[in-house]
C-alpha cells in the first residue's frame, strides 16, 4: 500500500512550490470554474498580477465541505455559491461583509445584501432548436398547452437550474403551481440528475426543448458560428439566478480577501464573466459586454424570491413537484 | 496457512471498519440518525423492486448466451467474449447517451419501428432504468456463468457421452448443478448494484417516480445538508444488503464436479436446432450490447484528435490510478476469497460484498470527516480516490474468485497438504497458477471500474483531475462534442486495461 502511495505521488506531477513570499490566496470554487474553460484561468492570472500573490483554487462540494470544517477551513474566499444555499452559508456565520457598494451593479434586481457579492447572472429559460421546433411556445402558458413538445429539466434535489424550475413555476402560478406541474408532467420526457446530461440529450436532438438560461445560446453563435439555438422569451417573466462570492471571517489573508472582493468589481474581472462563464456580468454597464450577450433577447420581466421567501418555499413547493410526477 | 488467513480476516475488518466506521462517523457528526420522509420510503420500495427486477431479467438472459459461448467454438470467439463484458465497464453517462442513440426518441430501432408503421417505443419510464441495469449488469452476469461452465471438467461431459445422456439429463447432472452454485451469486451481484443505482435512473426514469435511495441520500446531502438523514439511509442500503446476501447464500449449493485433467477439449455441441438457437442468442447478445457503443464510438472518435493536451494528462494520471487500484484490489481480493473458501467466517464475504451498496456519497463524507483533522484534503485526494476505487471493485472481482478458490481448495487442498505445499511456494506452485484465470478478470475488472469511476474526489478537491472528472468539465462547458470525444478514450482506455489484465490471466503459463 505504502510503495503503491509513494508511485502514485512520484507518477503525479508535483504542485508548483513558488509562491509569492508566501502570500497565498485560497479560493474554494465550483469545479467547472477552476476548470480551463471556466474563467478560472483567466481569474487566477488576473488577480495574481492585480495583488502580487498566488491565488490557489480548491475545487468540488464547496458548501458541503466549508459546513464541515467550520471555524478551521482553510478557505479565505468562496466562489461560485448559488442564491439557493446563501441561506445555510449565511447561517454558518463564517463570512465576512464584501465591503462594495452594490447600488449600481448590472443586474435587473436590488441587491443589497452586505456579505454575498454575485459577479454573474443569468436567466432559466428553454432552450430549443429553430430547425427542429418550428413553432416553439411563445409563452409559460403556450408551453402548457403545447402538443407534442417534449422537454428535459433537472431534478430540483440535486441541480440548482432544477430548483429555479420550481420557484420559475411559483412565482408565475402561485397556488395554481400545481396545476401547471399537472399539465407540464406529460412533457417531461425525462427528469435527469443535472444540467449536462440535459443539455446532452437536447444537443442530441432527443429532446425539442431543455430546461437551461436566456445566456445559453451565445455560447453556440461564439464558439461554434451556430444560430439556429434559442432561448423561448416568455412574458411572465424569466428566474433570476445568480452566482456569489464570499470572503471567510476566519481568514487569514484578510487583505488579500478584501482584495479580491475589490477585484470582483473591476472591469478587468467582469469583462472575462461572459465567454468565459457564458453568464452576463453583475458590474458592468451593458454597453461593454461582448456583442453576442447584448444581441441576446432579454426578458421584460425578471422573476425572483428573496432568501428568505425561497428558503420557506423550498420544501413546499418540492412537495409540488413530486406529487405531479407521482 | 495461517498467515493468509489472518490476512484475510484483516482485509475484510479494514473494509468493514471503513464502510461501517464512514457511516459511524457521519451519524456522528449529525449528532444522530435522522427520520426518513414518505418519499424517502417510496425510494426505497422503487429501488429495491428494480434491483430486484434487473438482477432477475439479467440473470435469466445471460444463461442461453453464457451456455451458447461455452459450447460454440467460431472465429473471433474470444474477442466476442471480451467485447461482450465492455458495458459493464462503461462510464454511465457514456452508456446512457449510447442507449438513448439505439433506443431513445430518434434512435435507430424508432426509426425502423416508425418505417415499419409500428408504434414507437418509448425509453423513459421504468422500462427505460430496467433496459438501462440489464446493459450494464447482462455482461457481468454472462462471464460469471460463462466461468461456471468452463469450471465443470471436461471430463464430466465426455462421461456423460459415453452413459448416452440425452440434453435433459446433462441438463440435470451437470448444468444445474453448476447453476445453482453459481446463479444466487450472479443475482446477488447484480442485484446490488442497482441497488445504488443514481444517474441511470434519473436519466432515464423519466421523473420522479424512478428515485433511488441513492438519489434520496444525495438529496439528503445537497438539498437540505440533513448528515442524520443521509445516515440512516446508508443504513438501509446496508440492511438491504445484509438480507439479500444472507438470502443469496441460503439457495447457492456448491456443485461439486471434483478436479478434470484441465484438457482443452469443448464441451459437447448439439447440432441441428440448438445451433440455430446458440447464432441467434450470440447473435442478439451482440446487437443488443455492442450496437450502443458503437453509436458512440461514431460520434466522438473523429474529435479525439483535437482534444486538448489537459484531457491527455488526466488521462494518463487515470491510467497510473487505474492500475495501482487493480493491483492493491486483486491482492485483497485473494486474500478474501482464500479465506471465504475455508468456509468457516461467513463475516468476511458480508465484509467483502459491503463495498459494493456503500453510497460513495457517505463513503466520502464519513472519511472526509475522519481525515479532516490530520491531513490536508487535497495531498488525499489521489490516495483516497484509488484506494476508494480499489475497494468498490473488490466484490465483482470477488465473484469471480470464489468459487475457484472453493474449487481450488475441495480438488488440491488434500494434495498440497500431503506434499506439506505451504507460504510462498504454494502461492506460487499451487494457488496462482490454478486462480489465474478470475484473477485476471478481477484485475482488468478492477482497473476499469476504476477508471471510469468519478469517485468520492469531490469533496477531498484536487488540482490534479481525473479523466471522468475533464468529462464532466467539458459538459458544463457546453463542449459536448469534445466531451463525446473523451467518452471515447474514457472507454478505450477502460476496456484496453480490462483486456490487458484479463488476456494476462488466461495465457497458457
Amino acid at each position: 500500500m505504502r510503495t503503491a502511495l509513494a508511485l502514485l505521488l512520484m507518477a503525479t506531477p508535483v504542485a508548483a512550490q513558488a509562491q509569492s513570499e508566501n502570500r497565498v490566496l485560497t479560493v474554494y470554487a465550483e469545479d467547472y470554474i477552476a476548470s480551463e474553460w471556466g474563467p478560472g484561468p483567466a481569474i487566477k492570472s488576473g488577480f495574481e498580477a492585480f495583488c502580487d500573490c498566488e491565488l490557489r483554487f480548491v475545487t468540488g462540494d464547496i458548501l458541503p465541505r466549508l459546513l464541515m470544517e467550520g471555524a478551521g477551513t482553510q478557505a479565505d474566499i468562496v466562489f461560485g455559491l448559488n442564491t439557493d444555499v446563501l441561506a445555510r452559508a449565511r447561517a454558518s456565520g463564517l463570512f465576512a461583509p464584501h465591503g462594495q457598494d452594490t447600488s449600481d451593479m448590472s443586474l435587473p434586481i436590488e441587491w443589497d445584501d452586505p456579505i454575498f457579492l454575485p459577479y454573474n447572472w443569468g436567466e432559466t429559460a428553454f432552450v430549443y432548436d429553430e430547425t427542429r421546433l418550428e413553432n416553439p411556445p411563445a409563452s409559460f402558458a403556450e408551453l402548457l398547452e403545447a402538443e407534442d413538445i417534449r422537454i428535459v429539466i433537472q431534478d430540483p434535489r440535486s441541480s440548482i437550474s432544477g430548483l429555479a424550475l420550481l420557484f420559475w413555476v411559483k412565482q408565475v402560478y402561485g397556488d395554481e403551481a400545481p396545476e401547471a406541474w399537472a399539465q407540464l408532467a406529460p412533457k417531461v420526457l425525462t427528469v435527469t440528475r443535472g444540467w449536462s446530461e440535459s443539455y446532452g440529450m437536447f444537443t442530441s436532438g432527443e429532446a425539442d426543448m431543455v430546461l437551461s438560461y436566456t445566456t445559453s445560446p451565445a455560447y453556440h453563435i461564439a464558439a461554434e458560428d451556430d444560430l439556429t439555438k434559442k432561448a423561448a422569451i416568455f412574458p411572465e417573466g424569466h428566474y433570476f439566478m445568480t452566482e456569489v462570492a464570499g470572503q471567510l471571517a476566519g481568514t487569514d489573508q484578510p487583505e488579500l480577501a478584501q482584495a479580491f472582493m475589490d477585484w470582483i468589481m473591476t472591469p478587468e474581472f467582469q469583462a472575462e464573466i461572459p465567454l468565459a462563464n457564458w453568464s452576463l456580468p453583475a458590474a458592468l454597464p451593458q454597453d461593454q459586454w461582448p456583442e453576442v450577450m447584448r444581441d441576446l433577447p432579454r426578458p421584460d420581466v425578471t422573476l425572483f424570491y428573496s432568501e428568505d421567501e425561497a428558503e420557506a418555499l423550498r420544501q413546499p413547493a418540492l412537495d409540488e413537484w413530486l406529487r405531479a410526477f407521482n | 496457512m495461517a498467515a493468509r488467513l489472518q490476512l484475510g480476516h484483516l482485509v475484510a475488518a479494514a473494509l468493514a471498519a471503513a464502510i461501517l466506521g464512514t457511516l459511524a462517523a457521519v451519524a456522528w457528526f449529525a449528532g444522530g440518525l435522522g427520520a426518513l420522509s414518505e418519499w424517502d420510503w417510496r425510494a426505497v420500495r422503487f429501488t429495491l423492486w428494480q434491483a430486484a427486477l434487473s438482477a432477475s431479467l439479467s440473470a435469466a438472459l445471460a444463461i442461453p448466451v453464457a451456455r451458447a459461448l461455452a459450447r460454440r467454438r467460431f472465429r473471433g470467439r474470444g474477442l466476442l467474449v471480451t467485447l461482450l463484458g465492455a458495458p459493464f465497464i462503461l462510464p454511465v453517462i457514456v452508456a446512457i447517451m449510447g442507449l438513448i442513440a439505439v433506443f431513445g426518441r430518434n434512435g435507430v430501432v424508432n426509426e425502423a419501428m416508425r418505417a415499419m408503421g409500428l408504434p414507437e417505443i418509448g425509453i423513459y419510464g421504468w422500462q427505460g432504468v430496467i433496459l438501462a441495469h440489464v446493459f450494464f449488469n447482462l455482461p457481468l452476469s454472462v462471464r460469471l456463468i460463462l466461468q461456471g461452465w468452463q469450471a465443470i471438467p471436461a471430463e464430466r461431459f465426455r462421461l456423460a457421452a459415453s452413459l448416452d445422456f440425452a440434453p435433459r439429463d446433462v441438463a440435470r447432472h451437470l448444468e444445474r448443478p453448476m447453476l445453482r452454485a453459481t446463479l444466487p451469486g450472479v443475482w446477488l451481484s447484480v442485484f446490488l448494484v442497482c441497488l445504488t443505482s443514481f444517474t441511470v435512473a434519473l436519466a432515464l426514469g423519466g421523473g420522479p417516480r424512478a428515485t433511488t435511495v441513492e438519489l434520496a441520500i444525495y438529496q439528503a446531502f445537497r438539498f437540505d445538508f440533513d448528515l442524520g438523514r443521509a445516515a440512516t439511509l446508508g443504513l438501509v442500503q446496508i440492511a438491504l444488503c445484509v438480507a439479500a446476501l444472507l438470502a443469496a447464500r441460503a439457495i447457492a449449493l456448491p456443485a461439486g464436479f471434483g478436479a478434470g485433467m484441465d484438457s482443452a477439449m469443448p464441451i459437447p455441441a448439439p447440432r441441428g436446432w440448438p445451433l440455430v438457437v446458440d447464432a441467434l442468442v450470440i447473435t442478439f447478445a451482440a446487437g443488443f450490447l455492442l450496437w450502443p457503443m458503437v453509436s458512440v464510438i461514431t460520434t466522438g472518435l473523429p474529435r479525439i484528435p483535437a482534444l486538448p493536451p489537459e484531457v491527455w494528462d488526466a488521462a494518463w494520471r487515470s491510467v497510473i490510478m487505474a492500475v495501482i487500484s487493480a493491483l492493491l484490489s486483486v491482492g485483497a481480493c485473494l486474500a478474501l476469497a482464500l479465506t471465504i473458501a475455508q468456509g468457516r467466517a461467513r463475516w468476511v464475504e458480508v465484509a467483502g460484498m459491503l463495498p459494493l451498496i456503500a453510497s460513495p456519497l457517505v463513503l466520502g463524507t464519513g472519511l472526509f470527516i475522519l481525515l479532516r483533522g490530520a491531513v490536508s484534503p487535497q495531498q488525499m485526494a489521489l490516495p483516497v480516490t484509488v484506494a476508494v476505487n480499489a475497494a468498490m471493485a473488490l466484490p465483482f472481482g470477488l465473484r469471480a474468485l470464489i468459487p475457484a478458490a472453493q474449487a481450488l481448495r475441495a480438488d488440491y487442498e488434500r494434495l498440497a497438504m500431503s506434499l506439506d505445499l505451504r507460504g510462498w511456494a504454494r502461492l506460487r506452485h499451487l494457488t496462482l497458477p490454478r486462480l489465474r484465470r478470475p484473477l485476471g478478470f478481477a484485475a482488468g475488472l478492477a482497473a476499469a471500474l476504476s477508471m471510469g469511476d468519478l469517485g468520492v474526489i469531490t469533496l477531498f478537491a484536487s488540482d490534479q483531475p481525473t479523466l471522468p472528472l475533464k468529462l464532466y468539465q467539458l459538459m458544463n462547458s457546453y463542449r459536448m462534442a469534445d466531451a463525446a470525444a473523451a467518452s471515447v478514450l474514457l472507454m478505450a482506455l477502460s476496456f484496453g486495461l480490462f483486456w490487458l489484465f484479463d488476456r494476462g490471466g488466461r495465457l497458457e503459463p
